[in-house]
């Protein structure tokens, strides 16, 4: 039918206007490219629908080059040809046989220019295309995509496919695609059964149609049971988005733990106040950066190799930090604080100097880029995602490191009672040494994961001083689960406050907190108990 | 009398009111030399000068409150800018219809967001005389809440440092948003007159390197006058030992609020005096950083003098000053370096260097 | 019903009833310090026990106990530095110890020497004496302070007392270690309290040094109540007074120093079964 108006259009169409015209070797593709190069939308849609129909092999990939405004025509001699790069030059490759028309230009090189509701069109078209696919994912997808831009000829497309389709999710979706469909029926009592079938779904198209229903169905009963059927969905669609402000404020949370967890062990368990804590997180920081100018290939094996070398890079900074300044001032806090913080601009600028005063590209490897689809209103994205499971095995590693290596043990005696660990035969100073290298070693970790969320500069340990110390405070000086469980919940509570506050304000808001909290419960979530804690 | 009384053994403080008194009355003289005169001292100069001065009884206030009370303020910085807004909301309003779109009531900042009328924050500064009230109140008020709830739950050392740094740093965030209403990112800037004079003419340049240098040597006499009388004892007492201070019958935390107050007061009036030298007052004050800077400016000329600090402040900011201008990459190293080298090889600061060992401080 | 017959009875007060803090000390029932069923407990280890322990106006008294007994924790219950779990603790028989701040305890007339010796080390021997004076302590009247004459008399015959007055102008940090003692003790006097409470004031000082030490303090009995904390049991025995025996945070023993030392259980304590 449709080829038949088709034939018919461009009969009179051909005979009226004189159209550009394409030569492809296919006469089927230079009748569906001439009306696709008319003037009128609507008889370029026509065109969209006559590349579709034909059975070249290569109508998805046009479809899609007409789509993203990739596939360009040439007058003369008239072809389609691709954009691209060859021996550093851009070229165009003609589309069909791959024939090379000399060097690229957008002037001589023309757009097919398209609609919005093209746009739709080919998406759906595609879609169809791509229903045939062996993959079941992008079965999946095609399906979904189809549901977003409906036509009348889905339906049955949709039955015909469910007869075929093994996999379980492909064909839920079907079914529910079908129930969709089923919206429109004529009968309410069938309206009614695909309301029922449709309960519980997230997809926007089905809460879309439930909306259409609940306001202008005709029926009574149909309506109340759409508003009942859309209440339940938007419940869901409430608790994935409580669950998707939990997951941002946990990954926020855990750059946090990240960057308070070193300054745990250096505050916390030696009392030493490193300001210059932010700037090994920078290191740690700009190794990942060189590491990856090193390896310009392999993104995903110096992001690994990264994290070995910013512990050794921060660690020995830190060390060179402890024996050169840090061990003349024990027991003279402030004087520690601002010596510290001397050190911070010397490695700030230190930085600046030798790389850079802007910031540098890092770039983020393959298995960190992406989004985890679990449903159509809950997307986690892979960075996110993994910064939470690496804060994690930091602190599971730091936790085990302390319990149950002699290290560990040697730490937590000289941070209880240096004399008696002495006397006991502990070298303190080398256990000083060690201690402050590991909590510098772990900033330069979490250097390596925040140079995959933010921007790398000088100024990166800066903006995570303030911060990491308050989620220490916070917390509870000397205790790592207090700084686990400080570091997520503020992440959390700033994340949660967000949407009404804005970010600025919830930050705001959180340092105000804090400072009223440490007022109420000096000594943090989990203080220390007793007389040896008194000072 | 009362000055000789307050001066007595304070050789260091003798001999800096000497010499603030000479550069009081010879710079405005030497300015007033022709311009190809060698000795002749710019107008550019006098306003920097201005600005050590202001800078030089910022450091005052936070000796007071760290070389003497033993609190190390992390913060200080939020209460100079306090005062320098205090005065720079005087300054806006006092720029009326000469602004870029002329509007006689709304600063121009507030036209370009669209705002209809003046919110209300900014009443009354249009009169010198509540703006300057203000340069006390805003920082008085803030330092005295903040301080009420710290010192009666006896938050102390580290911890009492860590939440004033991120007092300012909770100030600058907000600061910098332009729903607060006070210029955002931009801050206040393109003053035109201040009490009538115009903020570009030589005189009264001089006229505000003079305020500060009476501010200064003012607010010297009144904190050397406080650290000789008994509360002055008082505080170095809980300095240095704090519970024995409350178990002979102090009231420690109220002594530590009205000192802090008091320097928080003393700070805003150094940002009043500096707004107008330099032209513009925006969030980048209360940077933590700026706090930190303070406190090393007290550290290198010697906690618990005074004069220190002055020294320290003058001496430290001539270096930025020199540094930024010939090796401009290398400030952050000499500044750096100068905090390491001075905690741990001059404890004492400079001043430390000239007085006798075991000398009361 | 229980419930009813406990708001009848007639020895119960209220405590809405109770007064907070009452001007004058009261006296009349010769008792200085009471504390009655007084418990604390630091992440559940108990460093007090139910104590009961009284005070006689003009009495000197002397604590002993092994490490551990809950001396100077009772020490910081008396002066407010801790808050126990219950009980009472009254100054005199009007005044609540458990709902005043330190500083409201040490005007009130409760003085104490700590265990080490903590003296203004910055402040001259003078100065250390003169903070220490009794008087208006607001930040207004501080700040107006100017020294008189009685009151300069007043801290020459301190000076005098515990043998400073060469030391007079000389920091207080530079003094040796019994001599801060000493300067603590003076600090104490200057105070004017009705109750000392001196923790340790016999370590680190020489044999004379001691002895000097116990004829100050038993001269100091009589006008005012003086609690002394010692483990040098010599010590004990030279200020000849009665003993209580602390042991894990309640009183084992009460009596003379012969009778207590007679008595088996803190034989026991202190030499193990």
């Amino acid at each position: 039918m449709l080829r038949f108006i088709v034939t018919l259009l461009l009969l009179c169409l051909g005979a009226t206007l004189p159209a550009a015209e394409v030569e492809t070797g296919d006469a089927r593709l230079d009748a569906a490219f001439e009306q696709l190069l008319d003037r009128n939308f609507d008889v370029k849609a026509l065109g969209v629908a006559a590349l579709a129909e034909s059975d070249h092999p290569k109508r998805a990939e046009l479809l899609r080059g007409v789509l993203e405004g990739e596939l360009r025509y040439l007058n003369k001699p008239p072809r389609l040809v691709w954009m691209r790069e060859k021996d550093g030059d851009r070229h165009a490759i003609d589309a069909l046989d791959g024939g090379d028309h000399g060097k690229f230009s957008s002037r001589k090189f023309k757009k097919l220019p398209i609609n919005n509701a093209m746009r739709g069109q080919i998406r759906g078209l595609l879609a169809q295309l791509q229903l045939s696919d062996p993959d079941p994912e992008v079965r999946l997808k095609s399906v979904n995509e189809m549901l977003d831009n409906p036509e009348p000829g889905h339906e049955a497309l949709f039955r015909s496919l469910l007869d075929k389709e093994q996999d379980p999710a492909v064909r839920a979706a079907l079914q529910s695609a079908l129930a969709l469909a089923g919206l429109g029926a004529a009968e309410p009592g069938q309206r009614r059964q695909a309301i029922a079938e449709l309960a519980g779904s997230l997809e926007p198209a089905v809460r879309n149609g439930l909306t259409r229903l609940a306001n202008g169905d005709p029926d009574e009963q149909v309506r109340a049971d759409a508003a009942a059927a859309l209440q339940e969905i938007e419940q869901r669609v409430e608790i994935f988005g409580h669950l998707e402000t939990l997951f941002f404020g946990l990954s926020a949370g855990s750059v946090l733990v990240l960057a308070a967890i070193g300054l745990a062990i250096t505050f916390g368990v030696m009392g030493v106040i490193n300001m210059a804590h932010g700037e090994l997180i920078m290191l740690g920081a700009y190794t990942t950066y060189l590491m990856q100018q090193l390896l310009p290939e392999m993104t995903g094996l110096s992001i690994l190799l990264s994290i070995p070398a910013a512990f050794i890079v921060s660690g020995v900074v830190g060390i060179a930090i402890e024996r050169g300044v840090i061990r003349f001032l024990y027991g003279r806090p402030l004087e520690t604080l601002l010596a510290t913080f001397g050190i911070s601009l010397v490695l700030q600028q230190l930085v600046r100097t030798l790389i850079s005063p802007q910031n540098v590209p890092v770039s983020n490897p393959d298995f960190l880029s992406g989004l985890w689809q679990i449903n159509s209103v809950l997307a986690l994205t892979y960075n996110r995602l993994y910064i939470f499971i690496f804060c994690l095995l930091v602190f599971a590693g730091l936790f085990l490191l302390l319990k149950y290596t002699r290290l560990g043990l040697q730490v937590r005696a000289v941070s209880q009672n240096r004399a008696m660990a002495r006397a006991m035969g502990v070298r303190s100073a080398r256990v000083d040494a060690l201690t402050f290298g590991l909590g510098s070693g772990i900033a330069g970790i979490a250097g390596v994961a925040l140079s995959q969320l933010t921007n790398v500069g000088p100024n990166l340990g800066q903006a995570y001083i303030v911060d990491s110390f308050m989620v220490v405070v916070f917390g509870g000086v000397g205790n790592l689960w207090g700084t686990l469980i400080g570091g997520l919940g503020l992440g959390i509570a700033n994340k949660v406050m967000e949407p009404w506050a804005g970010a600025v304000l919830a930050k705001i808001l959180v340092l105000v907190f804090i400072i009223l909290f440490i007022q109420k419960r000096p000594r943090g979530l989990f203080p220390q108990k007793g007389r040896a804690a008194e000072g | 009398m009362f000055l000789l009384r307050i001066l007595k053994g304070d050789r260091g403080g003798q001999l800096f009111l000497l010499v603030l008194l000479l550069v009081l009355i010879a710079v405005p003289l030497l300015n007033g030399l022709p311009a190809d005169h060698p000795a002749h001292v710019s107008t550019y100069t006098v306003t920097l000068l201005g600005k050590y001065l202001t800078y030089a009884l910022l450091a005052v206030a936070v000796d007071l409150v760290w070389g003497y009370l033993g609190i190390l303020s992390l913060g200080h910085a939020a209460f100079f800018a306090l005062g320098g807004y205090a005065m720079g909301m005087y300054l806006m309003r006092q720029i009326g219809e000469r602004g870029v779109y002329g509007n006689p009531e709304l600063p121009d900042f507030m036209v370009f967001l669209n705002w209809q009328e003046l919110p209300w924050f900014w009443y009354g500064f249009d009169q010198f005389w509540f703006a300057a009230l203000m340069v006390f109140l805003a920082p008085g008020i803030l330092a005295f809440v903040f301080g009420w709830l710290a010192f009666r739950s006896r938050v102390t050392g580290v911890y009492l440092s860590i939440i004033t740094q991120a007092l300012t740093y909770a100030l600058m965030l907000a600061f910098f948003r332009n729903e607060m209403g006070f210029g955002g990112n931009n801050g206040l800037t393109d003053f035109k007159e201040i009490l009538g004079f115009s903020l570009q003419s030589d005189s009264t340049r001089i006229g505000l390197f003079i305020a500060s240098g009476v501010a200064l040597a003012v607010g010297y006499l009144i904190c050397r006058a406080l650290v000789r009388s008994r509360l002055g004892r008082v505080a170095m007492a809980i300095r240095d030992a704090e519970n024995r201070t409350r178990f002979v019958g102090y009231r420690v935390e109220n002594v530590k609020l009205a000192i802090f107050t008091f320097s928080a007061m003393l700070a805003g009036l150094a940002g009043a005096l500096y707004v107008p030298q330099v032209g513009i007052i925006n969030p980048g004050e209360f940077a933590p950083l700026n706090s930190i800077e303070v406190v090393i400016w007290v550290a290198m000329g010697g906690r618990a003098t005074l004069y220190g600090a002055v020294l320290g402040a003058v001496g430290v900011n001539y270096a930025k000053t020199w540094f930024t201008g010939a090796f401009p990459e290398f400030w952050l190293f000499a500044l750096g370096g100068l905090f390491v080298l001075v905690t741990l090889l001059l404890p004492r600061g400079i001043a430390g260097l000239f007085r006798r060992r075991g000398d009361s401080a | 019903m229980s419930m009813v017959q406990e708001f009848f009875r007639r020895d119960r007060v209220f405590d809405i009833m109770v007064p907070k803090v009452v001007e004058g000390l009261d006296l009349s029932h010769g008792t200085v310090l009471y504390m009655e069923d007084v418990s604390v407990a630091f992440d559940g280890f108990k460093a007090i026990n139910e104590l009961n322990f009284y005070v006689n106006a003009g009495e000197l008294r002397c604590l002993i106990g092994p490490n551990g007994a809950g001396k100077t924790t009772m020490m910081d219950i008396i002066t407010g530095k801790t808050r126990p779990d219950n009980g009472a603790c009254w100054f005199g028989s009007r005044m609540n110890l458990l709902q005043m701040s330190e500083p409201e305890i040490a005007q009130a007339g409760i003085g104490r020497k700590f265990q080490q010796p903590t003296v203004f080390e910055h402040h001259s021997v003078f100065e250390n004496l003169e903070l220490s004076m009794a008087g208006p302590k607001g930040v207004w009247p501080t700040l107006r302070a100017r020294i008189g004459a009685s009151q300069r008399a007043r801290i020459d015959e301190v000076l005098e007392l515990i043998g400073l007055v060469e030391d007079a102008q000389r920091q207080a940090g530079a003094l040796s270690h019994g001599q801060k003692q000493w300067l603590e003790i003076g600090m104490l006097l200057m105070q004017n309290p009705l109750l000392l409470l001196v923790d340790e004031p016999a370590a680190g000082m020489t044999h004379q040094e001691m002895e000097r030490t116990v004829e100050l303090l038993t001269s100091l009995a009589g006008e005012h109540s003086v609690v002394v904390v010692e483990h040098d049991m010599d010590f004990v025995r030279a200020l000849n007074s009665r003993v209580t025996v602390l042991h894990q945070g309640s009183v084992l023993a009460e009596g003379s120093m012969d009778q207590v030392q007679s008595d088996p259980k803190v034989v026991e304590v202190y030499l193990g079964e």
